[in-house]
Parts: structure tokens; sequence; C-alpha cells
């Protein structure tokens, strides 16, 4: 599939580094600001996921879960979610969005919905990370259908049977747990043994390209440079809350910090 | 929808996990895929073990103290004038609720799987309690997690809890309830799979959880069954079981083995919490036809909003106060086996001066809400009528509730 996922892979690729995604909460403090944050962390990062808030997310750590709630208390809704990614890829087409979020939201929306309406907002991938294989074969059809990436989670708990049939049913991205943790944990494995674990899953299907997520700050991302792509989330969401707290600016603050991560890279 | 009637209720599930066809599964991280398989595997085959059920049989009889007694509340029967009224008294059990016997068997699969450490999520305490007690009989290190809430309302437990060498890790986040406590739970097991064990207090949770729940909390109706025959020589003919239900883990034990029956014969009635007088946050997602929505891992009737966002409920039972309800009891409500209704904190409090007035009794505030919804209708009722109320919980734990909402003699 040739998509913009796929084209920001390989742009990185050809400046040989990895692709840098964020994670940020939609609505997050307000729509107004999460729409800011977006476009101008977007200037550094290849692709941005956005994270549609659920008020019961078993998955999350603390600093995601604190922005997820600061969302849903400002009246984030669904439809609010979507029209953040339309008004974003309205000034910047070339960016890849994916959705993130649980699935009880997707439920409640109803899926063929959801998935239209993602089309029309230009999302690029989906990630549910409640729905584990084989329960999401149906609705990753359906993603594919749209030509938009269904983007299944591997975990170190993984065994190497379950990825290989998980990455038979992946499409062109896969985003691998650095860690046993939620989001936002302190990264208590080295960076050298996620790095053995993480070129395990790799050699499954070296053709598709795998993220490392789970942990990683700007301590630590350098280890991790030889991925194809990594994610950074709760570091940023702390950044955001910090400077709310602190009465800074969280679109400065927080671009700042992705461009700092940036650097790591190459 | 219809139940079959030589599989026990837990294992009517598909290949998926779930009852129905759509309530139940396991909506998890990818990360608990492989510990919930290894617990399946585990559960499947200690099950059919015999020495795995001598010992929980050991375990039931000479620490838990089976089988709780089964008396009749003559005074409330002569008084109320309608169907005769009977209890188990289900809160006799070591710890004073039926949560001891789930906890007592998670210890036991626990150590089978060589696991040192065991958590547990609480809301009234109880589950909480029963869990580190079980954890220091079995040598287990504990950690219980608690909304900050429920702390401040459910004193005694906790005391009790700390005293058996747990550790209570207060929560602050959302509604700071069981809800609450359940999620923060499931996330500490996420990143602590490998060494830990959980254990979820209801029958709610992860397919698996839900099953091993109802195994062990089935210990209530295998002992009413028996002490059925004895005392009337067979089962009644005319039959009513109220239980209350928060997550249903008393309930589907009181039941499990009466489901079979006719329902004209043996009919169950669950009663959930109405919350306080006109308010409009009730933890009575049954009774209430919510939507069907995905909570901790399930399948089930949950209280949200439109969007999907969980709602906060309002109880004054701490054990009732939660958001969803197992997945077993969304099917028997499905198939019209059982009938969900709901008590107010009000009719609660009522109940409990009526019963604790006529018998030496001292239900908690959970199962006043079966009592409430029992003694409306057994007046309406004749006498060969058997009413039997599952009195799952003690009152000890309810006492500064009780003593501000009924006054100082009520205590």
């Amino acid at each position: 599939m040739s998509n913009l996922i796929n084209l920001s892979f390989k742009n990185a690729k050809s400046e040989n580094r990895p692709a840098l995604l964020t994670f940020t909460v939609a609505g997050d403090n307000t729509k107004k600001k999460s729409l800011e944050i977006l476009k101008s962390i977007s200037n550094s990062a290849d692709i941005c996921e956005l994270g549609f808030p659920h008020n019961t997310p078993i998955g999350d750590g603390g600093q995601i879960q604190t922005s997820s709630y600061r969302a849903i208390k400002n009246g984030i809704t669904m439809s609010g979610v979507f029209e953040i990614i339309k008004k974003f890829k309205n000034s910047n087409l070339s960016k890849p969005v994916i959705l993130m979020g649980y699935y009880n939201m997707i439920y409640q929306y109803g899926e063929n919905k959801f998935i239209q309406r993602s089309k029309n907002s230009g999302v690029d991938g989906v990630i549910v990370v409640d729905l584990p294989w084989p329960e999401n074969k149906p609705f990753a059809k359906k993603c594919k259908k749209k030509k938009i990436s269904f983007i299944q989670l591997i975990s170190p708990t993984t065994s190497l049977k379950r990825a290989k049939k998980i990455i038979k049913d992946s499409h062109d991205m896969v985003y691998y747990i650095s860690m046993l943790s939620t989001t936002g944990g302190k990264l208590k494995v080295s960076t050298k043994k996620i790095m053995k674990n993480y070129r395990k899953i790799k050699k499954i299907d070296p053709k598709k390209n795998y993220v490392i997520g789970f942990g990683i700050t700007e301590k630590t991302i350098s280890g991790l440079k030889n991925a194809d792509g990594l994610v950074v989330g709760s570091a940023i969401c702390k950044k955001i809350t910090e400077s709310i707290n602190r009465g800074q600016n969280p679109v400065i603050n927080a671009s700042n910090m992705v461009k700092k991560l940036k650097t790591k890279l190459i | 929808m219809k139940i079959k009637k030589k599989l026990s209720l837990i294992d009517q599930h598909d290949k998926n996990g779930f009852w129905g066809g759509k309530f139940g599964g396991s909506f998890v991280p990818e990360t608990l895929k492989k510990p919930i398989e290894d617990l399946t595997l585990v559960f499947e085959k200690l099950r059919k073990n015999k020495n795995f059920i001598k010992k929980r049989d050991h375990y039931f009889k000479n620490y838990i103290g089976s089988p709780t007694s089964f008396v009749k509340l003559d005074n409330l029967t002569d008084h109320l004038n309608g169907a005769q009224i009977w209890t188990k008294i289900v809160s006799e059990a070591n710890g004073g609720a039926h949560k001891i016997y789930n906890a007592t068997v998670h210890a036991l699969i626990c150590k089978s799987m060589g696991k040192k450490y065991i958590i547990g999520d609480t809301g009234a305490g109880y589950a909480g309690k029963m869990l580190s007690m079980a954890a220091k009989k079995f040598g287990l290190k504990c950690k219980i997690f608690m909304g900050a809430k429920d702390i401040k309302r459910q004193k005694p437990n906790c005391d009790a809890m700390r005293k058996n060498g747990a550790e209570i890790i207060p929560v602050y986040t959302g509604s700071q309830t069981l809800i609450d406590a359940v999620s923060e739970c499931m996330r500490y097991w996420v990143s602590n799979c490998d060494t830990t064990h959980m254990c979820v207090g209801s029958t709610v949770g992860p397919n698996i959880f839900v099953k091993i729940c109802g195994w062990s909390t089935s210990q209530i109706s295998r002992e009413l069954k028996q002490q059925l025959c004895e005392q009337f020589g067979e089962i009644p003919k005319k039959m009513k079981l109220y239980n209350c239900v928060g997550g249903g883990s008393s309930s589907f034990g009181f039941w499990n083995e009466f489901i079979k029956y006719d329902k004209k014969q043996i009919e169950l009635i669950g009663v959930e919490a109405g919350g306080p007088y006109r308010s409009n946050k009730h933890a009575a997602p049954l009774t209430n036809n919510c939507k069907i929505g995905i909570l901790h891992g399930a399948m089930q009737y949950v209280v949200q909003n439109k969007d999907g966002q969980i709602e906060e409920t309002e109880s004054i039972s701490a054990g009732l106060d939660y958001s969803g309800v197992s997945p077993l009891h969304c099917y028997l409500k499905d198939s019209k086996r059982a009938r969900y209704v709901s008590a107010s904190d009000e009719e609660a409090l009522n109940a409990y001066k009526l019963v604790t007035k006529f018998e030496n009794i001292n239900p908690s505030l959970e199962p006043c809400h079966a009592f409430a919804i029992a003694c409306k209708e057994a007046k309406k009722l004749s006498r060969d009528t058997i009413i039997i109320v599952n009195s799952c919980g003690d009152a000890i734990k309810d006492r500064d509730i009780i003593k501000d909402r009924l006054g100082k003699r009520y205590v």
C-alpha cells in the first residue's frame, strides 16, 4: 500500500534516521489548543498520533490519563476529535495522522460510521488499544477497504507464534511495546535489550515498518535509533500538563520538546 | 437467546468468550493476552483436578466455615403476613461476606502458578479484606486498589486489610470509587503480569475472571440446595431468590444451581442500587435498560453517555456502586431467566431498620437492597411461597453510615 504513513518511513530512512511519531490527546486542554499543538509539533514529527480520550483507559499510565480526563472535562466529543483532524489536514495535507483510543468509543459511534468519518476527515491509520488479534479481524478488514491502516500492537509477552499471525494480518505498520508497562512508565529494561527483542519481531517480515513506543523520553530515545520509528507520547503529555500548571504556553513548550527529540535522532 | 440446562452458565460462552453471542469477551491490551491465556489454561486444568477440588473444599469448610446457615425469619414473616421469608446468612463466612470464596480460590490459583504477588480491586472493601486474608493465609504479598472515596467511607475494612499486611493503593482518578480501582488494578497488572497474579473482585472483567469468580461463589447455591432438601425434603414448588447486584458475584453464586429450574418454580430477582431518592446517577444498568458497551475488558450493559464515556454512579452501598454489571447477569436478563429491579438508598435503610427490628441478623446495606424488595413483594404473596434473601454481607463495615443516617440507636 502506498500511502502517507509509508511515505513518512521512506523519507526518514532516506535521511538515515527513524521516523518520529508523537502522541497527543485530542481536546487537551481544549479543542482549539490541541489543534494548535498538533500543528506546531507536526513541523518536527513525521507522523502524528492523536488520542480520542476515554475515561476508563486500562492501558494508559498517569500522564495520558491526566491529559484524557482534562480533555473530557473540557468537553471533547468524538465529533470534536474529527473536526480537529479535518482542520489539521486542511493546513497540512501531507502529514499522516493516526487515531488512537479504546474500542467502546468506536462501538458507540458505530464501526462503519467511525471509519467513514475517519476517511472524510483524512485519518491515515487507526490503533485500538483494547481490540487485540484475532477479535480485531473484522474491524481491520473494514479499515483496509477504506484504505485506512489498522495498526496492531505487539508486546514483550506476545509469543513468536502469535506475533507471526498478528504481523501477517497487519497492514504496513506494527507497533512494538517496549516493556511490560502502561504508557509512560519508566523504562525498566535497557534500550539494548529492547532492540534485541525488536529485531526478532522485525525479522518476521522485514518489509513492514515497526515502531517502538511506551516509556520513550528525551533521555532514552537515542538508544533506540535503529528502529523504523519511535513514538513519544506520555513525555509530551507531561510537558503539556506542566506548562498549564505553570501558566506557560503548552504549544511552544510541546513543540520545542519535539524539535529537541528530533535532533537526537539525526 | 436460550440458556442450556445441562451446562453451568459460566461455560455457556462461545469460543471468543461471549455469553449469548454478545456479553463478555476479552477486550484487553495485547500485553494481557498471554497472561490471560495462561490463567485460562491453569484454571481449566485445576477445576478438573481432584486434588485441587479436595483442597478447595477443605479450605471452604475449615477456613471459610461452610456451610453458612439457612434460617427462617419468623418474626418478619409474621409481621409482613405474606410469603415465608428465609435467609441464607452468607455473612457468617470467615471475614463477613461472600467475597472470601473468590479470594480463596484466587490465592490457591496464584500459589499453583508459582506467583508470589497477588493484587485485587475493592469497592466496599470486602473483596480487598478477603484477598488480604487469603494472601496472609497462603503466604502471598498483597496489594489492594481502592478508590479514595471508598477508603473514607469503609474504614473498618481498610483497617482489617492493613492488619493483614496488605498495602492499600488509593486511587484518585475519576470518581475515586470501584470503577477506578478496577481500572488501576488492571493497569498495574499490565505492568507486572510476569510476577503478579490478579484477582478481579466480582464476576466482571475479561471472560476468565468472570468464570473463576462465578465458579467460586457457586458454593453458596450448592449449600443452599442441600439445605433446602434437608429442610423441605425437596426443592420447594414456589420459590423466589432475592439478591443484590453490583458486579453480580454473590447473586450469581446464590443462583447458579437453580438457573436450570423453570422460572415459574424458582424466580430469580436481582436488586440493583437505585441510589439516593431523586438522584439520576443510578448504579442500575440492568433495571434502567442501559446501552451495551465495553467496560474493564467485557461487553455488558453499562451506564455511559452517548459518546461512550463511562458515567459515574451514586449509591449508599460502596459494594453496589459500579457502572457496569457481570456479563452473566446481562445474559440472564436478555434470556429473561432473571428479573432485575432497583431499590433506593432510602429503601435499603428502611429495610435495615425493619429487618433488625424483628430479627437478630445484621445485613450490610448491600443485601438490605434485596431485603427492601423482598419485603415489599412478600406482602402480596401467599404463605406457601418461599422467599430467600442472600444476606451476603455484615453491617459492621457500615457502622458509620448507619449511625449517620439512622442515628446512634441503630449501631
